[in-house]
């Protein structure tokens, strides 16, 4: 079963981290991703830029409405994702937890349909 | 951290954990004295959960009642007299309960309730006809009165789905007659297993937060042991109860060892012995020698006698790398376990050098099923980086760390993995 884990972080956290602290944090992004790899789980994965560069669209009434900036503002945003394949739940809760994104802001695990 | 915080909050939260405590044990002795006379352990909890939940909020605050479970008792009758006027038609089983709660209100007097059942309903949850996965979890909400949310968290799995496994096991446990009581002597070893199995899984949910930084964690460990000091105090002539007391005692002398003031991990054999708890070091040894003369050795005793050799470094300064791999030796032909052979290799890495250690891990492991297992990549990066095969060992380091949830281990890896370019 495929389950889409969604990081969701502080970006000014980020902005505000010293350099050594985020090539930690870098690497350990690249272990994980090597781990999903080499377990043979990983379907996807990618990275977002800031949630300053979203933009939202809507069509209501037949009128396109664009604005500037993410769909909510709130203090942690979507920062990236990865596309798992893994027999259940529980095992897609496990690598949840070993994603770095688990310990600097929070993971949400979605079953794909 | 330790030590930042005023004494004045510590005593005061010292006091809270203690009523916190006192209101789990009561509850959990009258849940399992209503579900042994019923065999419906919803049907106990229903009745006295408001009564719990209330004692939760008001003994910390205003401290604990004189006797403990005629509060909740007094509390749950008047919770159901009040639940019989809002509805007038009540179901056979709310009678029988409020009925039960009646007769022991009036039994238990000022002084508690006599007698105790949490024995026979800790069997009865880590019965062999109840799902492997749901005994820790039923005995943690039945005996601990742990909420479904808590315990869904400490062993990483969703709330619906731990809610739905309570839900199942203790319908289970009503409708297939399961007997709430301790198993005659010939059953008895295999049966007490699976409790011990239970109270460990426990253990082990609540030692996996090395930080201590989740209250609820905090309280598996203890919670745990104190159901291995009741295990032990009423089944004295089974050495394994013993064992695993100390076994636990042993890991919780150290908790606080394992972390600098800093937050860093401190690996076992770095850590200063002077800040290990030897009050309860001490405890674990009497237990190990007091289980020792039944001259009948378990898992259990066998991986607390590994704890004590590392505890003895307290005494002698030095870690007897020899004794611990042999002990694994034994323990390995008992379990055939992976998670022991990996442990044993380490040991004979330490003994006979880093190049027997990875012969011992090659042996016994198979890389391809442990692809996601931490241990074994942690295990084998050490070793690699030891014997100077500073590639593999980067590449095993790489592993691991993507496999750590722990942030501060993770850490730790990621430094023992710079340490290797400045290898000579």
């Amino acid at each position: 079963m495929q389950y889409l884990l969604m990081i969701y972080d502080d970006e000014s956290a980020f902005a505000k981290a010293k350099p050594d602290d985020l090539g930690q944090l870098m690497a350990a992004y690249q272990a994980y991703t090597e781990a999903l790899n080499a377990s043979g789980v990983m379907v996807g994965a990618n990275r977002l830029r800031d949630s300053s560069g979203a933009t939202t669209v809507r069509v209501a009434d037949g009128k396109t409405q664009v604005l500037d900036g993410p769909y909510a503002e709130t203090k942690e945003q979507l920062g990236g994702y990865y596309l798992i394949d893994v027999p259940d739940l529980d095992a897609a809760l496990s690598w949840a937890a070993r994603c770095p994104g688990a310990s600097t802001g929070i993971m949400e695990v979605r079953p794909i349909y | 951290m330790a030590g930042s915080r005023d004494t004045g909050e510590a005593a005061k939260d010292r006091a809270a954990r203690a009523a916190e405590a006192a209101a789990r044990a009561s509850y959990g002795k009258l849940v399992a004295w209503l579900a042994a006379q019923t065999r419906d352990v919803a049907a106990a909890e229903d009745a006295l959960a408001e009564a719990f939940a209330s004692a939760l909020e008001t003994w910390p605050v205003k401290g604990m009642p004189r006797s403990p479970e005629a509060w909740l008792l007094a509390a749950a009758r008047r919770r159901a007299i009040d639940a019989s006027r809002r509805a007038r038609t009540r179901s056979q089983a709310e009678r029988e309960i409020v009925m039960r709660i009646e007769e022991l209100e009036a039994e238990a007097g000022r002084d508690g309730v006599h007698g105790d059942e949490r024995l026979g309903l800790i069997f009865a949850c880590a019965h062999p006809a109840i799902d492997a996965g749901a005994r820790a979890p039923l005995i943690l909400q039945t005996i601990l009165g742990f909420d479904a949310a808590a315990i869904a968290s400490a062993f990483l799995v969703s709330p619906a789905s731990m809610s739905q496994r309570l839900v199942r096991a203790k319908r289970k446990l009503r409708d297939a007659g399961i007997p709430f009581v301790v198993p005659e002597a010939a059953e008895l070893p295999a049966r007490l297993d699976a409790v011990l199995d239970a109270v460990y899984a426990v253990f082990t949910q609540g030692w996996a937060d090395p930080a201590g930084v989740d209250p609820k964690s905090r309280g598996l460990t203890e919670e745990a042991i104190w159901l291995a000091r009741l295990l032990t105090a009423i089944l004295p002539e089974e050495p394994e109860t013993a064992g695993l007391a100390a076994l636990m005692l042993y890991a919780e002398a150290r908790r606080g060892a394992r972390r600098t003031p800093a937050g860093e991990f401190v690996p076992l054999s770095e850590q200063d012995t002077a800040a290990w708890d030897s009050a309860l070091i001490d405890e674990a040894e009497a237990l190990i020698h007091r289980a020792a003369a039944h001259r009948r050795p378990g898992r259990f005793q066998i991986e607390a006698a590994i704890q004590s050799a590392h505890a003895n470094r307290r005494r002698t300064g030095v870690t007897d790398w020899l004794a611990i791999a042999g002990l694994y030796e034994a323990l390995f032909a008992l379990t055939g376990s992976v998670v022991v052979a990996i442990n044993r290799a380490v040991a004979i890495g330490e003994a006979s050098g880093p190049r027997a250690g990875l012969a011992a891990l090659d042996e016994a492991c198979d890389e391809n099923r442990l692809a996601a297992y931490q241990p074994y990549w942690a295990a084998r990066a050490e070793l690699l980086a030891r014997i100077g095969d500073v590639g593999a060992a980067h590449a095993a380091y790489d592993r691991a760390i993507g496999l750590e949830s722990d942030p501060v281990l993770r850490r730790f890896l990621q430094d023992r993995q710079g340490a290797l370019d400045r290898l000579p």
